[in-house]
């Protein structure tokens, strides 16, 4: 149980996917200019990353011992079809989760965060559960950040920026400063 | 689509539409281990292979895909090549290849390669589709060698390894660690507004008295 938490948290705050392994970045420096949009998007993330690391378990036990080299190939594949299916699924089954998730989902597929995700499982070794809980904890942390960043660009649009500023620079110093911010979880867990 | 000349296919992706620094594509691995010189090299060459050969195979097969699963086409092209490179880093320089870990494989996802075969190689001839790949390709490594001499040179005052200066300089660590990767695009975007700005003439800037409306992007631009 200790353990799980652990995965969590340290997925979430301590190596946080967009502002310390720069995962997710499209979506981040993207969808983040209103807070309602990145929630949505932080929501659909959380969901496919559950999908992904289900996918990558079950491949990863039955199907990649005995074809290695075809890991990367079989990931991207059935993550995609996957989300495919549970897509129409969504459509036909509740209208009103697929006009709030829907249109990200294709976007999100061939994001670097899920195909990340599913390489840092099969590294780490996680198992069917303590994967599961990686992909919440991942999920939580990208919309936290995505929240935060959304949150500040929204207010920073009110003031007046220089006119250098006013390009992706200044997102991305505020992205700097932020994840300054997170790397003080670092000290967390210090055993 | 405006007819271009084979020069100009070559420069354009080079500087002009640069990927990283104009565009901001391929940022995951442009931020994410651009930390010394060494891995900034190894990434650009990888990604390198990877665009010119997915370039080339898509370009040759573009009559034979069909236009419905082109991009799931265009993923699975691009992800041999990955393989390929992964392969081939983690024989020849397998410290450095232990150093970049998943970034490799994120290769794959790299939205610079699937966008140059969507609106180009998929449209032209296979020469003009090299030519264009060569470009973009370099244009990515340059922005990656940029951040990373950047990054390496103040975070631990050394180029590839070798010291810079005197045991006297203190590091300043914080460029090797990820913050330093967002805060080394910011400012080098921020210095290209200033120099635009500079460009566009310093009597437009001082007609804004403060607290007026600011302009809009388009006149910024």
């Amino acid at each position: 149980m200790g353990d799980l938490l652990w995965i969590l948290v340290s997925a979430m705050l301590v190596s946080n996917f967009t502002l310390s392994l720069f995962l997710g970045l499209c979506p981040f420096m993207g969808v983040s200019a209103r807070v309602e949009t990145a929630l949505r998007m932080g929501m659909a993330n959380i969901f496919v990353l559950v999908i992904t690391s289900m996918c990558a378990w079950v491949l990863n036990t039955y199907v990649l011992p005995y074809a290695p080299y075809l890991r990367l190939i079989s990931f991207i594949v059935v993550i995609a079809s996957l989300v495919q299916i549970v897509e129409m699924a969504i459509r036909k089954i509740s209208p009103t989760l697929f006009r709030e998730l829907g249109i990200f989902l294709p976007l999100i597929t061939t994001n670097c965060a899920i195909l990340g995700f599913a390489i840092f499982q099969t590294n780490r070794g996680y198992g069917f559960l303590e994967g599961l809980t990686f992909a919440v904890g991942a999920g939580l942390g990208l919309t936290l950040a995505l929240v935060l960043m959304a949150s500040i660009r929204e207010t920073s649009e009110l003031s007046s920026v220089p006119a250098m500023a006013r390009n992706m620079g200044l997102v991305l110093i505020i992205a700097g400063s932020l994840s300054l911010a997170f790397m003080g979880f670092a000290g967390l867990f210090s055993t | 689509m405006r007819a271009t000349t084979p020069a100009e296919d070559l420069v354009r992706g080079i500087w002009k539409e640069n990927p990283v620094l104009v565009q901001l594509l391929g940022l995951c691995p442009a931020l994410a281990v651009t930390n010394t010189v060494a891995n900034s090299i190894a990434m650009g060459l990888a990604t390198f292979f990877v665009l010119v050969g997915s370039s080339f195979l898509v370009s040759t097969f573009k009559k034979v895909i069909p236009h419905e699963v082109r991009i799931s086409a265009y993923i699975l092209i691009i992800a041999t090549f990955v393989t390929i490179a992964d392969l081939v880093l983690a024989a020849v320089v397998p410290l450095i290849h232990k150093e970049l870990g998943a970034f490799i494989a994120l290769i794959v996802v790299n939205c610079m390669i699937l966008g140059r075969q969507e609106a180009f190689a998929s449209k032209r001839p296979i020469g003009r589709a090299l030519l264009d790949a060569v470009g973009t390709g370099m244009g990515f490594m340059i922005a990656m060698l940029m951040m990373g001499t950047f990054r390496e040179v103040l975070g631990n005052g050394s180029i590839l390894g070798v010291p810079l200066f005197g045991d006297n300089f203190e590091p300043w660590v914080i460029f090797i660690l990820p913050p330093g990767g967002f805060l080394t695009l910011g400012f080098i975007l921020l210095s290209f507004g200033w120099w635009q700005e500079r460009k566009a003439g310093t009597s437009k800037i001082r007609q804004w008295p403060h607290g007026v409306a600011t302009p809009s992007r388009e006149e910024a631009a």
